[in-house]
């Protein structure tokens, strides 16, 4: 809502020196937002004065049309002798009235005026244009005024070109703001100063004579008034002062029936719409539009209606979207549009108009707007709630103007429906503001707060409180609350801190959350927050089968992208692509690897969620109920993900560098795991997007169950080429739920010996195909208690070993807590871990 | 060697005359004395105080001395082989400690060389950030819920009042599952899901999972249909909080606030409420902190203009109020029992302000050298 100063001026007796930006700043500390305060006029300075044309030469021998006038300003320019000036509109003709600048002059945008050659003629001055004055951006030529006005006249003030224009972001809750009643009333009550309420007119009663109406839904339309202004002078247009208040409230001038509805709309809140009433055919009626019915609207678009759409209608079908906007046919035409009558060669405006001031239900009115993406000015009240009672005054105001300004004749039937509708009630405790702000206001600033809302109070403790009609959203006691408090400033509210209960910190899974991220980035890895957005082309580059289980996705009716409509089951897409956008902007440096993670949910359908229902809001749900809202939610479980390429450690000074590879990977997951506590079961595994033989899957226990954690490894060459990242870039996913339940909780002390330890290294030959940890675990089975620790050292191949095996060299510490071991114990020992190693294996000790 | 003389009277013995015994000494001093190195030190340590070196050949000759001439002899071998070693010992310490000059000197390195072997890891801004504020909440006793983030219509909007005619609800604002079993229009919105648009449903879950009175913190990832660019993501972080107890006010809503961006942005910091409109709180208020950078100073005075605040002196912070009872109802909460307040903010926004942060898409893109500077805590 645009509201100039100078028009709140009229329904406000605000002190003289107050500026737009004092204003703003009280009506911000009441609600209203109040996003800027527009300085019209600024930087202008004349003289900028009202001329009659005397004369026009056309100028021809240039590109366009140029015209040299003489042009009467009075004694404006102190000599009284007509003016030169160069044109280069053609909007006007000799004896016309318009807004010549002077030399001396400066208009809006530091443009200063003086006399200069131009065309071949010297021009002193200019005529203006709409534009040229900052009135808008309308540039069908220069402004030619009514004819009233005498050269010379004073046009800064004729135009009313120095003003201020608050902006309004109005919130859904305060439709009443859309309008310049509700504004004045807020600044009324701002300033503590009587409001004139512009809605308070003398209003012909209703009778029977009025436009005939048949509202057949009243749950639509609760409320219709019709009446009728006939006679009106089709030619007549608005007068500048009209023009000048919807200029600034940010609509165009249109016609002078039409401009009066949106006046009055601007003035009261109260949409009307003027139909031609000679193009109604029978009663005015209200319904819903039926199966196959259209419309042309005033915008030219033929609209297919559907049966929820409210309507208006005459003989012949809908003449408008109720609420919304009205139809073309019924459309107003003055004399400089209309069409000519063939009989009579006249041009035939309208003469008969048919006002309609009607309340609609907002959620109709919503409803059909958004359905045929029509937003207008009247949709946009009706849904944030018109005043019910303020047609009758509108329908009035806006029969007066059109009578005033065009001549007709107000009919004297006024046709009122309205259903029964008494005003709303709410009771509350007189002490509820306090209690809710936490302030002692006491009794009596409550009720006058109440009061100056509009609302009728009556009550000691237990406050009734009748609200006005144009408060549509105070239904609830805390409404009424939040209108003294506001009223009485939050700037004004104490600052005091509760005091909680005493908490019990993070839980388990939000402290293992963060020591993920912090040992993944501890150990290198760049933290990346990726979007989850992805499609099937992801699904293909990752090498997935049509059946694997990561395509079953949940997919977006309205997704960002149609490419991308679906939500990640993987966290590996956005982290590949982050890496190509490193790598490509080469964000690594000249020799540098790059390390991503991210943590974050991805989304599991099982394909058979039942859809979710909507509850009541009425009371609690049960806990079936709870239950099934979430049984229709996919999984979500959390993971955690990490990508790597290039060095994973740089050359140097200190010699070599050396490539990430899939070891980093799975060292990477061992890192995570390690976070719980846990140190996965490495297997080797076949696992799109990973290299075939550079997979690795990781399990752990969960409640005394083998269960998957993730994988790691290098990707497959396949991958990396169709997500553009570097060759053997390695990755690894780990799902965090399962590794939460996974965690061992408390760690038993470990008891330390203090006596010596005896190590034994052993070298065992075994198949290529024998994976390290089958080895590993079999040397650890056989070592016995006595095992402190063991470590692989060496891996080996060789000819000397034969094709297809390899040599893997330990190192096996022994420890006794409470003797020193002999050489025989240590030998044993190792031995019997051997052993193991060959039954298990078929490992071979080398010599 | 002479053989222990038991049996006859003192003879002369060559070596132990004093006059040897100095000699003896004056040689091994002098040779102490001129030894340039620890090698040429050992050499001289060999040649007179060795086995082999006329000191101890001496001393092995003092058994062939008659008994009453064996204590005169012992002694002087014993002076002169003490010296001996006393002048070895103090000529090693000053040769050990040359040793040690010149070695630790030519094992000098430039230390200055750079040393970028090993990648440097960061967290993102964003994800520190929310731990920040997590971590300044759970120190008063709050705790920290979280929620999914595909999320059904109900707690997400009818929950908290959003009732169905609501502008939120519409695809403009909000993403929307897909029903899978219809693909059609008509299955359109059938699926009753959407990416949560904030994190208010946790709050709704809180109020539902946990025994009153409710002090928690809900921060996480939402998502609205925003497209990419400077200032706008459709996929962002906020933190909410919700405290539903017996008798909170929205004092209680301002003073919490006010230690907030105290803990974050230091001393002296407050914040001012505005009266505004949200459903799911009533009274509901926008809130803006002072600015952090230019605590007012800048407004109205052209000479320093604040590029955080715009010169305005404050900072939009976020929406707040005192939660709605309709929503209390919702949960199952009396609401004439009980009152509460709650509010939320984009952690974004706060990101952008407080670190000077130009375009949303750096902290979208994941890019390293945005992130690595950020390190671990924020």
């Amino acid at each position: 809502m645009r509201a100039p100063l100078s028009w709140l001026r009229e329904y406000v007796d605000l002190p003289a020196g107050v500026t737009g930006r004092e204003v703003a700043t009280k009506l911000i500390a009441a609600g209203l937002e109040v996003e800027t305060v527009d300085q019209l006029g600024a930087g202008l300075t004349g003289p900028l004065v009202v001329g009659r044309v005397l004369a026009v030469e056309e100028l021809t021998e240039f590109k366009k049309p140029i015209r040299y006038c003489q042009v009467d300003v009075g004694d404006a320019n102190g000599t009284g002798e007509p003016q030169n000036i160069v044109c280069g509109a053609t909007n006007f003709a000799v004896g016309d009235k318009v807004v010549v600048v002077l030399p001396g002059a400066v208009l809006p945008g530091n443009f200063a005026i003086s006399a200069r050659r131009t065309y071949g003629k010297l021009s002193e001055g200019m005529i203006c244009s709409a534009a040229e004055l900052g009135m808008g951006d309308d540039h069908d030529g220069i402004i030619v005024l009514p004819p009233e006005y005498e050269p010379g006249t004073d046009a800064v003030e004729l135009l009313e070109l120095r003003d201020e224009v608050l902006d309004i972001a109005v919130t859904p809750d305060r439709g009443y703001c859309l309008s310049m009643r509700g504004v004045a009333r807020e600044t009324a009550t701002a300033y503590g100063l009587p409001l004139r309420d512009p809605a308070l007119l003398d209003v012909t009663a209703p009778g029977e004579y009025g436009p005939a109406v048949d509202v057949v839904d009243t749950h639509g339309c609760d409320r219709f008034t019709a009446r009728a202004v006939t006679g009106v002078r089709p030619e007549a247009r608005s007068p500048i002062w009209l023009q000048r208040r919807l200029q600034k409230a940010g609509m165009r001038s249109i016609s002078l029936a039409v401009d009066v509805t949106n006046y009055v709309m601007l003035e009261l809140g109260q949409p009307l719409h003027a139909y031609d009433r000679g193009r109604i055919e029978g009663p005015i009626g209200v319904r819903r539009a039926e199966p196959g019915e259209k419309i042309v609207t005033l915008d030219g678009v033929t609209r297919a209606l559907d049966p929820q759409d409210l309507v208006i209608t005459d003989d012949s079908g809908p003449i408008g979207l109720a609420g919304v906007m009205g139809g073309a046919h019924t459309e107003i035409s003055d004399a400089h549009d209309a069409l000519v009558d063939p009989v009579s060669g006249q041009a035939e405006g309208t003469r008969d108009i048919v006002v309609e001031a009607a309340h609609f239900d907002p959620v109709t009115v919503a409803r059909t707007a958004r359905r045929h993406k029509l937003s207008s000015e009247a949709s946009r009240r009706f849904e944030r709630g018109v005043d019910p009672q303020a047609g009758p005054a509108a329908a009035q105001r806006a029969a007066d103007l059109l009578v005033l300004l065009a001549g007709g004749t107000a009919e004297a039937g006024v046709t009122e429906v309205h259903g029964a509708t008494a005003p709303r009630t709410v009771t509350l405790p007189a002490d509820l503001p306090d209690c809710v702000a936490g302030v002692a206001y006491g009794r009596e600033s409550v009720v006058r707060r109440l009061q100056q809302v509009g609302c009728d109070v009556s009550g000691t403790d237990e406050l009734t409180v009748t609200v006005p009609s144009w408060r549509p959203d105070l239904t609830d006691p805390n409404d009424l609350a939040e209108e003294v408090i506001r009223l009485e400033g939050y700037e004004n509210l104490p600052s005091t801190l509760p005091r909680p209960p005493a908490g019990r910190g993070l839980t388990e899974a939000q402290r293992l959350h963060r020591r993920v991220g912090r040992a993944l980035a501890g150990a290198g890895y760049v933290e990346a927050l990726n979007y989850p957005f992805l499609g099937d082309a992801a699904f293909d580059r990752l090498g997935l089968p049509a059946d694997d289980a990561r395509r079953r996705v949940v997919t977006l009716l309205n997704p960002i992208s149609d490419e991308e409509p679906a939500l990640r089951t993987t966290l590996l897409p956005g982290l590949l692509g982050a890496l190509r956008r490193n790598d490509g902007r080469g964000s690594q440096g000249a020799q540098g690897g790059i390390a991503l993670f991210e943590t974050g949910l991805v989304f599991r359908p099982g394909g058979d969620e039942p859809a979710a229902v909507r509850l009541p809001v009425d009371a609690r749900p049960s806990a079936e109920e709870i239950a099934a809202q979430d049984a229709a939610l996919p999984a979500q479980p959390l993971r955690a993900a990490a990508v790597l390429a290039g060095a994973r450690e740089q050359h140097g000074w200190w010699g070599a560098g050396r490539p990430a590879t899939w070891a980093d990977a799975v060292e990477a997951a061992r890192v995570v795991a390690r976070e719980a506590g846990v140190e996965p079961e490495v297997v080797a595994d076949r696992h799109e997007p990973w290299h075939p033989g550079r997979c690795a899957a990781l399990y752990v226990e969960v409640a005394g169950e083998r269960t998957l954690l993730g994988h790691a490894g290098e990707l497959h060459p396949r991958v990396t080429k169709a997500f553009q990242v570097p060759a053997r870039t390695a990755a690894m996913e780990l799902d965090l739920d399962v590794l939460r339940r996974a965690s061992p909780g408390a760690v038993p002390a470990p008891r330390v010996s203090t006596y010596p330890v005896a190590t034994q290294d052993v070298a065992l030959v075994v198949p290529e195909a024998v994976p390290a940890v089958a080895v590993e675990a079999a040397l650890r089975s056989g070592a016995g208690d006595l095992l402190e620790s063991l470590r692989l050292f060496d891996v080996f191949t060789g000819e000397q070993l034969g094709a297809g095996r390899k040599s893997l060299a330990y190192a096996l510490r022994f420890r006794a807590p409470d003797r020193t071991l002999t050489a025989e114990e240590a030998s044993a020992a190792r031995d019997a871990a051997v052993a193991a190693a060959v039954t298990a294996t078929g490992a071979e000790l080398r010599a | 060697m002479s053989a222990p003389n038991k049996s006859y009277d003192p003879v002369e013995v060559e070596a132990l005359k004093p006059e040897a015994i100095e000699r003896a000494q004056r040689e091994a001093l002098t040779a102490i004395a001129e030894a340039a190195d620890l090698d040429a030190l050992r050499e001289v340590k060999a040649a007179h105080a060795g086995d082999r070196s006329p000191l101890a050949l001496a001393n092995r000759e003092i058994g062939a001395l008659p008994p009453h001439a064996k204590a005169d002899a012992g002694k002087r071998v014993g002076a002169a082989r003490g010296a001996v070693n006393k002048a070895l010992g103090a000529r090693q310490q000053v040769l050990e400690a040359e040793r040690d000059e010149r070695v630790l000197v030519e094992e000098a390195v430039d230390v200055t060389l750079p040393y970028d072997r090993l990648p440097a890891g960061a967290r993102h801004p964003l994800t520190t950030l929310m731990e920040r504020i997590e971590d300044v909440f759970v120190a008063m006793g709050y705790e920290v819920a979280e929620g999914p983030e595909v999320e059904t219509e109900w707690f997400n909007f009818d929950a908290l009042n959003i009732g169905p005619d609501h502008p939120a609800r519409t695809t403009a604002d909000t993403f929307f599952v897909a029903d899978g079993s219809r693909s059609d229009a008509e299955g359109a919105e059938g699926s009753g899901l959407v990416l949560r648009t904030h994190t208010s449903p946790v709050q709704a879950r809180a109020l539902l999972g946990r025994e009153l009175p409710v002090y928690a913190i809900c921060p996480g990832r939402v998502y609205r249909t925003d497209e990419l660019d400077a200032t706008h993501t459709p996929v962002f972080h906020q933190v909410e909080l919700i405290a539903v107890d017996e008798g909170l006010t929205m004092a209680d809503l301002k003073g919490t606030l006010d230690h907030m961006v105290q803990a974050l942005f230091g001393a002296g910091m407050r914040t001012r409420l505005r009266p505004s409109y949200f459903p799911f709180t009533e009274p509901s208020a926008e809130m803006d902190m002072v600015c952090y950078v230019c605590r007012g100073a800048s407004v109205g005075d052209p000479e320093r203009p604040c590029r955080t605040c715009s010169s305005e002196g404050w900072i939009e912070l976020g929406g707040c109020g005192m939660v709605n009872p309709r929503v209390l109802t919702a949960c199952g909460i009396d609401p004439e029992r009980y009152s509460g307040f709650a509010f939320g903010f984009g952690i974004e926004r706060m990101l952008m302000f407080r670190h000077n942060v130009e375009d949303m898409r750096d902290m979208v893109e994941g890019d390293v050298r945005f992130t690595r500077p950020f390190g671990m805590e924020i």
